[in-house]
C-alpha cells in the first residue's frame, strides 16, 4: 500500500485536519474554525469555510474528512428542512445534534467527523453540542475540535469564564483558533467565526493582520 | 341515514351521489354507542373522564381500560370500539418511540396527532379496509406550550380543543362542559367537574353499571400521564355523587 | 418474489396498498441490514471516547454502584462531566465502562422500554434480574454478529428484599458477586471491597459508601485515566436515586517525604 515515492498527497483524503471552536454566551453562541484543508500536507483548499448551516439558526463545525462531514451536513441539512415543513417550525438545537449523533453513531466505523452543533432555539437559547469521533453526544459550555484543539487545551481551560459576553466569546475564540493555526501544521489560513442569537447570524472573517498575534518567534 | 341500503355504503372507496362517505358515517354511529369520554384543557394541564360502562356483573373490576398512556407525557382517551381503539394506541406509541429514536426528545402532542390522524384518514380509502370505529381524544402538558388537547374521529379529522366530549352522551357533556371556565381553573378542581360530568350524563335507565375512570396530566403531575391518585379519585366521585343527589333533590322540588 | 411478500399482495389486491401511501411505520431497516447487503463491513473493534472503572457493592438491604465522570479520548482527559451511572427504575441502577457512544445507545433503548413498560401501567416493571438477562443476550448477540457494544456494565438491584448486583462485558460473559469492580478497579479496587465485604457482610448504606469512597480515591491515585470526580447510584427499598457528583479531598502528604530516587 504504502511507498515512500509516491507523494502523500495521490492517496491521502481530503481532511479538514482543522481548528474548530463553539461556545455559548447569554442569547447565544459564538462558533469559530480555521480555513485549512489538507490532502496528507498538499493545502488543497486555504479558505475553506468549515463553519457549515443547517437550519437558519443551528451551524455546525466540522472537522475530519471533507468529504463525510460535507454529506452529512447535507442529510441533516436535509432532515431538518424536513421536519420544518413536517412540524411547521423550527428544530431544536437538541433536536439538531441528535440528527448528527445519530448518523455518526450508526456510521461509525466508516466514516471519520467529529462535529460540533451550535445554534439558538426559543427553548433553550444558546447551545454547544459536541459529536465526536464514535458517535457520542454531549451538551457543553464550549467546546473543542480538530487536530488543532489539542494544542490548546491549556489555552480554553485557562481562559473560559461563565457569563461572558459576545465580544469576548469572539475574542475567547479568534485567540484560540489563532494560537493552534500556529502550532498545529494541519490549521492556518484565516479565521472564519459566526455568532448565532435570536436575530440572526453574524458572520466574521480574520484574515492577515486582523488575525490575533500570538508568540512565534521560536 | 335516509338513504340506507342504496348500494354505496358497502366501501370506504366510494363515494355517494350525494358526495358521502357511508363507512365513515357507520364508524361514527359505532362510537355513538360507546359510553361516553370527555377531555377538559385547564389552565396547568389536560383531564380525561370516561364512562366506562359494565354490561356485565361477571367481569372483573377495573378490565378493559378506555384512558390509555401513549408516551410518559401523552395519555388517550377513547370512545367506540375498543379493539380498535387499542390498535391506534399501538400506533400512536410506535410513533412517539420512533420520534424519540429520531430526534431525542418526547413528540410534541401536535406531531403525534398529525400522525396518527393521516392514519386513521388512510383507513377511509380502501375498499380492503374498515375505517377505525374510533374517536380519541389525546391530551398532554409541557413547560413549554402548557396544556395541549385534541380530538380525531374516524374520519381522520382532528381538531384542537379546550374541552371535548365523545360516546353516546357527547350533546349533554359538552352542554355540560360549555357552563365552566376550564381556561381559569387549575385540574385539581377540574377533575372533580369532570367527574360530575360523566355521572350527570350517565344513562341510569339504560345502562346500569358503569365505571368512572380519570386520568390527568398536568404541572402538578410534572407533565406525566397518570390515572388520578386513589385519593383524588374517591374525592372527584363523591363530589359527583353528591352533586347528582343535590339536583335529583331539586327536581323533585320544581314537580 | 418472497412468500412474505407474496402474502403482502395477497392481502391488499382489492386496491392500491395503503402503505404506498402511508408507510408507517417507515421502511425499518437496520443498520445490520444494510451492511450485510454490501457485504464486507467495518465494525467497531476499537472504542474511541471510553469510561474506565465502574465499582459496585452489596449492602445490607441495597446495592451501591460508582464510577466517575472521566470520558477519555485515548490518552487525553477530553470529557469531564460524562454521567456513568443510570437509575432505570425504581429498584435498578447501572453503571457502566467502556465506549460512551455505545453505551449512550443502550441508555436510549433501555429508556425506551421503560417507558413502554409505564405505558402499560399493569403496575409491572422490570427488575433487575430481567433488564440483567437481557443485556447479556443484547451483548452476547453483538459480539456473535462480530460487532461487539464496547462496553462493561454493572447491573444492580433489589428484588423481593433480595440486593442483586451482575456485571455483563462487550463479549457478553456475565457474572453475579457482592462486589464487582471493572477495568482497573479489577486490579485496584476489587481485593479491598472484597476483604471488607468478607468482615463485614452485613454492612450498612454508610459503610457500603466509605468503602466506595476509599476505592475512589485510590483508583484516582493509581488509575491513569480517572479523574477525581464520581457518581454513585443507591438502590435500597425506598428506591434508586443517582446522588450529585463528589470530588474527595486528596491527600500527597508523602510528596514531602521524598527527595530524589533511591
Amino acid at each position: 500500500m504504502y511507498s515512500p515515492s509516491i507523494p502523500d498527497w495521490l492517496n491521502a483524503e481530503h481532511e479538514t485536519g482543522t481548528t474548530i471552536m463553539a461556545v455559548e454566551f447569554d442569547g447565544g453562541v459564538v462558533i469559530g474554525a480555521d480555513s485549512r484543508t489538507t490532502t496528507g500536507s498538499y493545502i488543497a483548499n486555504r479558505v475553506t469555510d468549515k463553519l457549515t448551516k443547517v437550519t437558519d439558526k443551528i451551524y455546525c463545525c466540522r472537522s475530519g474528512s471533507a468529504a463525510d462531514t460535507q454529506a452529512i451536513a447535507d442529510i441533516v441539512n436535509y432532515h431538518l428542512n424536513f421536519y420544518k415543513m413536517d412540524f411547521g417550525e423550527e428544530p431544536e438545537v437538541k433536536v439538531a445534534a441528535n440528527v448528527f449523533r445519530e448518523l455518526c453513531y450508526q456510521n461509525r466505523d466508516s466514516v471519520s467527523a467529529g462535529i460540533l452543533v451550535a445554534g439558538w432555539d426559543k427553548v433553550n437559547g444558546g447551545q454547544v453540542y459536541t459529536v465526536p469521533l464514535g458517535g457520542m453526544l454531549t451538551r457543553m459550555p464550549f467546546a473543542t475540535g480538530g487536530s488543532g484543539s489539542t494544542y490548546v487545551y491549556g489555552y480554553v481551560d485557562t481562559h473560559y469564564k461563565e457569563h461572558m459576553s459576545k465580544d469576548e466569546c469572539l475574542q475567547f475564540i479568534s485567540r484560540g483558533v489563532a494560537l493552534a493555526m500556529s502550532r498545529d501544521g494541519s490549521s492556518g489560513g484565516v479565521i472564519r467565526m459566526a455568532c448565532i442569537t435570536k436575530e440572526g447570524v453574524e458572520r466574521f472573517v480574520l484574515t492577515g493582520k486582523d488575525i490575533p498575534k500570538v508568540f512565534d518567534a521560536y | 341515514m335516509s338513504s340506507i341500503g342504496t348500494g354505496y355504503d358497502l366501501s370506504a372507496s366510494q363515494f355517494s351521489p350525494d358526495g358521502r362517505v357511508f363507512q365513515v358515517e357507520y364508524a361514527l354511529k359505532a362510537v355513538e354507542n360507546s359510553g361516553t369520554a370527555i377531555g377538559i384543557q385547564g389552565k396547568d394541564g389536560v383531564v380525561f373522564g370516561v364512562e366506562k360502562l359494565v354490561t356485565s356483573k361477571l367481569y372483573e373490576a377495573g378490565a378493559n381500560k378506555r384512558i390509555f398512556n401513549i408516551d410518559r407525557h401523552i395519555g388517550m382517551a377513547v370512545a367506540g370500539l375498543l379493539a380498535d381503539a387499542r390498535s391506534i394506541v399501538e400506533t400512536s406509541r410506535d410513533e412517539a418511540s420512533n420520534y424519540r429514536s429520531n430526534y431525542g426528545s418526547p413528540i410534541p402532542l401536535r406531531h403525534l396527532v398529525d400522525r396518527v390522524a393521516m392514519y386513521v384518514h388512510a383507513h377511509t380509502l380502501y375498499s380492503s379496509v374498515r375505517p377505525f370505529g374510533v374517536s380519541a381524544i389525546l391530551g398532554s402538558y409541557d413547560q413549554q406550550d402548557g396544556p395541549q388537547m385534541y380530538l380525531i374521529d374516524p374520519s381522520g379529522v382532528s381538531w384542537g380543543y379546550y374541552g371535548c366530549a365523545t360516546g353516546k352522551a357527547r350533546q349533554a357533556a359538552k352542554t355540560e362542559i360549555e357552563k365552566l371556565k376550564m381556561k381559569d381553573m387549575p385540574i385539581v378542581d377540574l377533575v372533580k367537574e369532570v367527574a360530575k360530568i360523566i355521572y350527570i350524563v350517565h344513562d341510569e335507565v339504560k345502562d346500569k353499571n358503569f365505571e368512572l375512570e380519570l386520568s390527568w396530566v398536568g404541572e402538578m403531575t410534572g407533565g406525566k400521564h397518570e390515572f388520578v391518585p386513589k385519593n383524588v379519585y374517591a374525592e372527584a366521585e363523591k363530589f359527583a355523587k353528591e352533586a347528582l343527589e343535590e339536583s335529583d333533590d331539586s327536581d323533585e322540588e320544581d314537580l | 418474489m418472497t412468500s412474505e411478500s407474496m402474502m403482502s399482495t395477497e392481502f391488499w389486491r382489492n386496491g392500491p396498498s395503503p402503505g404506498s401511501v402511508y408507510n408507517f411505520p417507515g421502511p425499518g431497516q437496520t443498520a445490520m441490514q444494510n451492511q450485510s447487503q454490501i457485504g464486507a463491513a467495518k465494525r467497531t473493534l476499537a472504542p474511541t471516547v471510553t469510561g474506565t472503572s465502574v465499582l459496585g457493592i452489596k449492602f445490607n438491604g441495597g446495592v451501591v454502584i460508582a464510577a466517575d465522570m472521566l470520558g477519555s479520548y485515548g490518552l487525553s482527559a477530553r470529557y469531564r462531566n460524562l454521567s456513568r451511572v443510570m437509575k432505570v427504575n425504581d429498584s435498578t441502577i447501572i453503571g457502566c465502562g467502556g465506549d460512551y457512544a455505545d453505551f449512550q445507545y443502550l441508555q436510549s433503548v433501555i429508556e425506551q422500554r421503560v417507558i413502554d413498560e409505564e405505558c402499560l401501567n399493569d403496575g409491572l416493571a422490570t427488575h433487575q434480574r430481567g433488564l440483567y438477562s437481557w443485556m447479556t443476550r443484547i451483548l452476547y448477540n453483538r459480539r456473535s454478529q462480530f460487532n461487539p457494544l464496547w462496553n462493561v456494565f454493572l447491573v444492580g438491584g433489589l428484588q423481593d428484599g433480595e440486593p442483586f448486583l451482575g456485571f455483563v462485558d462487550k463479549i457478553g460473559v456475565a457474572d453475579e458477586s457482592p462486589t464487582i469492580c471493572t477495568g482497573y478497579g479489577a486490579y485496584i479496587a476489587n481485593p479491598l471491597l472484597r476483604e471488607a465485604y468478607e468482615n463485614n457482610p452485613n454492612m450498612t448504606l454508610e459503610e457500603a459508601q466509605k468503602q466506595i469512597e476509599r476505592c475512589m480515591k485510590i483508583l484516582y491515585y493509581r488509575d491513569a485515566r480517572s479523574i477525581n470526580k464520581y457518581e454513585v447510584a443507591i438502590v435500597t427499598k425506598d428506591g434508586c436515586i443517582v446522588k450529585p457528583p463528589v470530588q474527595p479531598e486528596t491527600n500527597w502528604e508523602i510528596a514531602h517525604l521524598i527527595k530524589g530516587y533511591e
